[in-house]
């Protein structure tokens, strides 16, 4: 379980300059497994995973499918708990894969849900959320319903809607797998922005090892199923950081050599 | 779903009108020309005559019945979405509750309706049972598809963000159901007519369903048939009122997609 520690922020006035639970707690999982027992036999989704990540650190997780990644992020989530090993993590939102916003609330009301979701009044959310429009380049779509959204536009709401759930832990899931290629490295550097001017601790589970090298501090390796850690890889890169630069493109190369993709 | 909110739309009343028209043309020269007994069959303009004559009549009684099934459909909702949050929350809900619910629309409802006035006597409450009992189980149905339509990634989103589950009920679930319910309420309000009709034949003194049931027995045929197309009539509105409210309720299932922004 994880340690329900005191959220570093209280959501009560909505403040012109909000800045929820900046900074991050830690996330120490330590030999974490996981075994589902269905019809067709044991699923070990989890052996033996261990992960350390300090306050504010960015770490990506990249693997095959079927590496258990999300069960991982669930884990550090609460909304598992492992077999075998345990999890210390402090409180963290999850960004899940699909945006999974409301198609009958508009945008701000969407963006507000993780408030409201804590009993803050709708007035209330919608104050704090407003704010974060003009940041996100959301500005003027505030009453827009999902649907007339674009997919990028989806996924920032989204991502501030777990922003606003005011945990000190980020995970995020495959934030931009349902996204064209452009509208892909546009959101990346949006969200490489967006953690620097609000460091978090973050998982970000991905398959894209570009974006992975691109966006974290350290980049953890998975196998295929059953999941365990094969390479953890430091990124010592300045940011901004560029696709093209070379030292990215090396480290790029040696994630994927441990992934067994030649090339 | 889709066939219902088609059908609401056909409702636009041009084509209907002309295919009415077709019809009563055609059944009019069926009598006129084809040697029918009109006192088996009465042309329509014989209906028509008839619902003219008796509109202070079928006005009347129209208010009753129509008052009967608002009741029991209102009673229908209020069942059907007590039951199908419980058999949604709770699994031994669900396995105790969801049987008894089919099996209690195998009723042969003509045969139950007289049984249940005599043992709730000659008054509004077993006419309202009956109706409700008709006009229930759609909207279970749907309104549990609704529920369980709902995704459970969304229920474990709302627990990483602290949502006790009666806050993920209002802010996910409740909304969700909406579709579902007014699918279900388009259904019981078909439903419910046929219900009214059961339940006055076994034990009314007013309402179209009496009226029907005195006009067929008397060979009042063309009567009897002014009765059917009210009944045919209010059906309609209803259905109609229905699909406006769910267009106001619901705008989000409704495909009223805008262009969506770059």
């Amino acid at each position: 379980m994880p340690a329900k520690g005191v959220t570093t922020t209280t959501i009560e006035a909505p403040a012109q300059e909000h800045r929820p639970a900046t900074g991050g707690g830690s996330v120490d999982i330590d030999q974490a497994s996981r075994v589902f027992r269905g019809r067709r036999g044991e699923l070990h989704a989890l052996a033996g995973v261990s992960l350390r990540v300090r306050p504010g650190e960015i770490v990506a997780i990249v693997g095959p499918s079927g590496c258990g990644k999300t069960t991982l992020l669930e884990l550090i989530c609460g909304l598992q708990t492992p077999d075998e090993g345990s999890v210390q993590a402090a409180p963290a939102a999850l960004m899940p894969q699909r945006d999974l916003l409301l198609p009958w609330l508009s945008a701000l009301d969407n963006a507000g849900v993780a408030l409201r979701a804590r009993g803050a009044s709708k007035a209330s959310a919608r104050a704090q959320a407003a704010p974060w429009f003009t940041r996100l380049g959301l500005e003027g779509f505030e009453s827009a319903r999902p649907a007339e959204l674009s997919g990028g536009m989806r996924q920032r709401v989204s991502f501030l809607r777990s922003l606003l759930a005011g945990k000190p832990v980020l995970a995020l899931d495959e934030p931009f797998a349902s996204l064209d290629a452009l509208t892909r490295a546009e959101m990346q550097g949006w969200l490489a922005d967006m953690l620097s001017a609000e460091p978090r601790t973050v998982v970000l589970v991905t398959h894209d090892v570009e974006e992975a090298v691109l966006l974290a501090d350290r980049v953890v390796v998975m196998s295929a199923r059953p999941g365990r850690v094969i390479a953890d890889l430091q990124v010592p890169l300045p940011r901004p950081r560029h696709r093209t630069d070379p030292d990215l493109v090396a480290l790029r190369a040696q994630a994927l050599r441990e992934l067994g993709v030649p090339g | 779903m889709r066939l219902l909110s088609g059908l609401s739309r056909g409702l636009r009343p041009l084509p209907a009108l002309l295919l009415l028209a077709a019809f009563l043309g055609a059944w009019e020269l069926y009598v006129d020309l084809g040697g029918v007994d009109p006192l088996v069959l009465p042309p329509p303009h014989a209906v028509a005559s008839a619902l003219f004559h008796d509109r202070g009549l079928l006005w009347s009684n129209l208010k009753t019945t129509a008052g009967e099934i608002l009741a029991g459909i209102a009673v229908a909702i209020t069942v059907a979405f007590v039951l199908s949050v419980a058999i949604h929350l709770s699994g031994t809900a669900r396995r105790a509750l969801l049987p008894l619910l089919i099996a209690s629309q195998t009723l042969p409802i003509v045969i139950i309706a007289p049984l249940l006035i005599l043992w709730l006597g000659f008054s509004f409450v077993p006419r309202l049972v009956v109706i409700a009992l008709v006009a229930f189980f759609p909207l279970v149905i749907t309104t549990l598809d609704a529920l369980e339509a709902v995704d459970p990634d969304l229920i474990k989103l709302m627990r990483t963000f602290d949502a006790t589950r009666l806050r993920t009920f209002r802010q996910i679930e409740l909304p969700a159901v909406l579709p579902g319910l007014f699918t279900g309420a388009k259904l019981a309000a078909v439903f419910s007519v046929i219900g009214a009709v059961f339940a006055e034949q076994a034990g009314a003194t007013h309402g179209l369903g009496y009226l029907l049931t005195i006009a067929v027995y008397q060979l009042l045929v063309p009567e009897a048939w002014a009765a059917v197309t009210v009944l045919s009539l209010f059906a309609i509105a209803l259905f109609a009122l229905i699909s406006l409210l769910e267009r106001r309720a619901v705008p989000w299932a409704h495909h009223t997609k805008g262009e969506p922004a770059k």
